[in-house]
């Protein structure tokens, strides 16, 4: 190739990467090492004034009142993600298998089941609100027509963050219905049928074949769980608010750092170095957690 | 087969059960778009009396739902754009042209797969703010397209390497430039994984409330989800303006949805899947 071409080719080549690049570069790359470093810097409003060591660090673990809010808010977490994986993965397995057995209508039920994924967060938190208000809502209504007593779903700190866990559920089983149908029907129909010849039931036919096989969609939605449970954001901020109400009882760690970052300036609370420093630690605790349960999982997979 | 039969029976039951406690509610909230106030209290589950758009005509009129719901298209329309464009370019270099750093800038992109842009929300809006971009719709645009061009140039690449260089030679032996290779001859052909690259992006970004939450202020900027919050706050006590508000917020992405739902559902599985 004589030279001027292969510079042509360069050229072209260099044009066609640079804007995504470059994009990269200015809206993540720089801004995710800035992240790291303005969680060891105190702030003036906008402003980082000087460097501070691993304080925010300490402030954010350690020191009260913020050590109890980031603790508890961790905790509402670990709820959120227990509640998820019961009510939601497993409802969705159990579709996930009524699905492919391929009965009449199973497209449309497919369609069905994914049709909450695709909306806003906002739009089904509003809506369930609505349902869940103690004098009007749907949900009391209904309870009241089977002679149930009514409640105030998210007035009352026992019910408030698993109510919000079952709309979590409800907008979001369809995702992992699908995946888990996905995984389902790489399985051989020939493994399912001479599985049943030898005499196996449903049940076994579930946790002995259908189970383990599907290993691989069950580790991306055990994490995908996970990550979502721990980003958890707009539905508590739609049906509890940014302060997690009533008292603290649905506060989770995005209201928490959304809060510590953007919230409460009046209240002189907010600070750019302590939801940096929060910022960090969730990155951090999410990224070993995922990778850590991505090996034992997919371990899980080759055994098998 | 009786056993066969009561089984298949009671997989069917369970479906439907299903399919009703998804459309259940969203039925409802649409049902209660037509009702006034006092008829949603008393008869929740009855149809509505009339087919009355006056809710709807309100939400329309009296609110600024129209300007969030153009901003919410403009944004999307814009960053998925962006993301195709500079996607399919980095894809389509990094695909069919041998280069040093090739599989280098690919792992780049793709390390951008890893990374929770949200928990960078702090730098971003210092930085947004330093460029004089804070509080417009551009910013939140490169924002979503930083966000989005990951996943693009992993299915772009994905695609692109598949297809066969015969027609990119014969092309180039018949005289034709780089450009036009890639323009008439090569990305033609990628229009399918361009599609699902742009779903995959455009329901996210279209539902979207946290970057819009932190980054717009001024009302006539709001995205859907962001005025939603607005809206829902004013008229707290006229349900009948509430559901109807929801139901149209609802209205555009759940028509899409259900003329493409394959590509749909596709789309928004696709990275979980494969």
């Amino acid at each position: 190739m004589p030279a001027r071409r292969r510079w042509r080719r360069s050229l072209w080549i260099a044009f066609l990467l640079t804007p995504g690049v470059l994009t990269m570069i200015v809206f993540v790359v720089w801004p995710m090492l800035s992240a790291f470093l303005y969680a060891f810097r105190s702030f003036q409003g906008l402003h980082a004034v000087g460097f501070i060591g691993f304080e925010n660090f300490r402030k954010v673990l350690f020191e009260p009142p913020f050590a109890g809010w980031t603790w508890r808010a961790f905790g509402h977490n670990v709820m959120v993600f227990a509640g998820l994986m019961v009510v939601q993965n497993g409802l969705a397995y159990l579709l996930a298998f009524a699905l492919l057995k391929a009965l009449p209508g199973h497209r449309i039920h497919r369609v069905i089941v994914f049709l909450p994924v695709v909306l806003s967060a906002i739009i089904v938190g509003f809506l369930w609100k609505l349902f869940l208000n103690p004098l009007f809502g749907l949900v009391n209504q209904a309870l009241l027509l089977v002679g149930l007593p009514p409640r105030a779903w998210l007035g009352d700190a026992a019910t408030a963050l698993p109510s919000i866990i079952a709309v979590n559920a409800w907008h979001w089983l369809g995702f992992a219905t699908l995946i888990f149908l996905a995984g389902m029907q790489r399985i051989a129909r020939e493994t399912l049928e001479a599985a049943r010849l030898d005499g196996a039931n449903d049940r076994v036919l579930l946790s002995r074949i259908v189970w383990p096989l599907v290993a691989p969609s069950v580790t991306i939605v055990v994490v995908l769980t996970f990550i979502g449970s721990f980003n958890w954001f707009e539905l508590p901020y739609v049906m509890a608010g940014s302060d997690g109400s009533p008292g603290g009882a649905t506060d989770v760690l995005g209201l928490y750092f959304y809060r510590t970052a953007f919230g409460g300036t009046s209240a002189g609370l907010q600070d750019f170095g302590r939801g940096s420093a929060l910022a960090v630690l969730m990155f951090l605790f999410l990224a070993a957690v995922s990778s850590l349960s991505l090996r034992v999982l997919r371990r899980r997979e080759i055994e098998i | 087969m009786h056993g066969e039969r009561l089984k298949d029976g009671a997989i069917q039951a369970l479906l439907v059960v299903n399919a009703l406690v998804m459309l259940y509610p969203l039925l409802v909230m649409a049902m209660s778009a037509f009702k006034t106030s006092a008829e949603i209290f008393t008869t929740p589950f009855a149809l509505p009396e009339s087919l009355d758009l006056g809710n709807a005509a309100r939400v329309w009129r009296e609110t600024n739902f129209a300007v969030y719901l153009g901003n919410s298209a403009l944004v999307t329309a814009g960053a998925v754009a962006l993301i195709l464009l500079f996607g399919t370019m980095a894809a389509y270099a990094i695909a069919r042209y041998r280069f040093r750093g090739a599989s280098t800038l690919f792992l780049f992109f793709l390390a951008g797969l890893m990374v929770p842009l949200k928990l960078a929300v702090i730098p971003l809006f210092i930085q947004l703010d330093a460029i004089g971009l804070l509080d417009t719709r551009l910013g939140l645009v490169l924002v979503y397209v930083a966000m989005g061009l990951p996943s693009a140039v992993f299915i772009l690449t994905g695609f692109l390497r598949t297809l066969p260089g015969e027609l990119e030679q014969s092309a180039r032996i018949d005289g034709a430039s780089e450009a036009r290779i890639m323009l008439a001859v090569m990305l033609p052909l990628a229009r399918p994984a361009m599609a699902i690259a742009g779903i995959q992006n455009a329901v996210p970004i279209w539902n979207d409330f946290f970057f819009p939450l932190v980054f717009i202020t001024t009302d006539r900027l709001k995205t859907l989800p962001q005025g939603l919050t607005v809206f829902m706050g004013e008229y707290n006590t006229d349900w009948g303006v509430l559901f109807a508000g929801l139901t149209l917020a609802a209205l555009p992405i759940t028509l899409v949805y259900v003329l493409l739902s394959r590509q749909f559902i596709a789309g928004m599985t696709q990275g979980a899947i494969k």
